[in-house]
């Protein structure tokens, strides 16, 4: 809570602060999501124009907060029930539901349109998509119905990289389609690790979370088995010819390092969450580890394109 | 109707006054958005 609303409890509903809607969309989440978008113009052939191409990863944020504060519009029930999403502005009744509605279909619409007319159609359907992806089968639809939730929803982060390529080219290849499928792949062991060490709060707020619903012994082989096929996409576009050996090295050498704390993760018997050393180590290394794959991916297409 | 304490009543515009700067800030950067949009979207 903000200070000057710790200060007294006021018998009327406050205006919510400015910085409430900030933390509406997610700041943290929408990082990465920058940075792939980002990643994503600046690895696809061609050029666009420095504006242009700036405007892109605009929309691509804005619509990234759209999707999360319709996702935080949606959930308040839910995320008052966990520790960890209790003080976000919903459940800590610091904005009212409507505020939150308004804020995130006017910034999704805005943010389409916006892409349409400045950038291209296609970005702009892939946008639309992608808000759409997480908000109706994501968050509606999945996440409170099957522990698959996070892994069809992984969909919906895989977007910004298509995203940003078809800013630039106006279509998709091979390697922005990779890029996509290694995202995707991605999620499972990335929200897996999560949910291992704080199951209790997904427990008690009802999430179905694969260590919810099929235990902890289930989830570290799920991690374990997802990371291989993560590899394979990660690594992938090397050997297709479609990036230098700066990819290609360097993609090799994180997925391994993904692998190792994923095999220490599948092997562990560990159940108490504070002890979960393996758990929280892989959920922090994969974190870093996208960021260095598309960092790798920039790099490489300067280098060699 | 609910009678306001000072505090809150100068809580609420202290909100009011900050949430009108980020609003006229942001349409602000729009406007520059747009702008240079135009222009590069002519050359």
């Amino acid at each position: 809570m903000t200070m000057a609303s710790k200060a007294f409890s006021p018998a009327v509903a406050l205006p919510a602060d400015w910085r409430d809607f900030i933390a509406l969309t997610k700041p943290r989440v929408l990082s990465l999501v920058v940075f792939t978008g980002l990643c994503g113009v600046l690895a696809a052939p061609g050029s666009i124009n420095p504006i242009l191409g700036f405007t892109a990863v605009l929309c691509i944020a804005l619509g990234a907060g759209a999707a999360g504060a319709l996702n935080q519009w949606y959930e308040a029930d839910l995320d008052a029930l966990m520790r960890r999403t209790a003080n976000r502005p919903l459940p800590a009744g610091r904005m009212d539901r409507q505020s939150a509605l308004h804020f995130g279909v006017g910034l999704a619409g805005f943010s389409v349109i916006l892409m349409g007319l400045a950038v291209n159609l296609l970005s702009a359907v892939l946008l639309l998509a992608s808000i759409l992806f997480y908000v109706l089968i994501y968050t509606v639809w999945l996440k409170r119905r099957t522990p698959q939730n996070i892994v069809i929803g992984g969909a919906a982060g895989a977007f910004p990289v298509l995203i940003g390529w078809a800013a630039v080219t106006g279509g998709i290849d091979l390697l922005p389609v990779l890029m996509f499928v290694l995202v995707f792949l991605w999620t499972p062991p990335h929200f897996w690790a999560l949910s291992l060490f704080i199951n209790s709060d997904y427990a008690k707020a009802g999430v179905p979370m694969m260590s919810v619903v099929a235990g902890p012994r289930a989830t570290r082989l799920q991690v374990l088995l997802y990371t291989i096929p993560m590899m394979v996409a990660a690594i992938a576009p090397w050997p297709l010819g479609l990036t230098g050996q700066v990819y290609g090295i360097g993609a090799v050498v994180l997925s391994a390092i993904f692998l190792l704390l994923a095999i220490r993760v599948g092997v562990s018997s560990e159940a108490d969450p504070a002890k979960m050393r393996a758990e929280r180590q892989l959920f922090a290394w994969s974190i870093l580890y996208l960021f260095g794959m598309f960092g790798l991916l920039v790099a490489d297409r300067a280098l060699f394109a | 109707m609910t009678q306001l304490t000072p505090e809150e009543l100068a809580e609420i515009r202290r909100r009011q006054r900050s949430r009108s700067l980020a609003m006229a800030l942001g349409l602000g950067a729009l406007v520059i958005l747009f702008y240079l949009i135009s222009i590069a979207k002519m050359l």
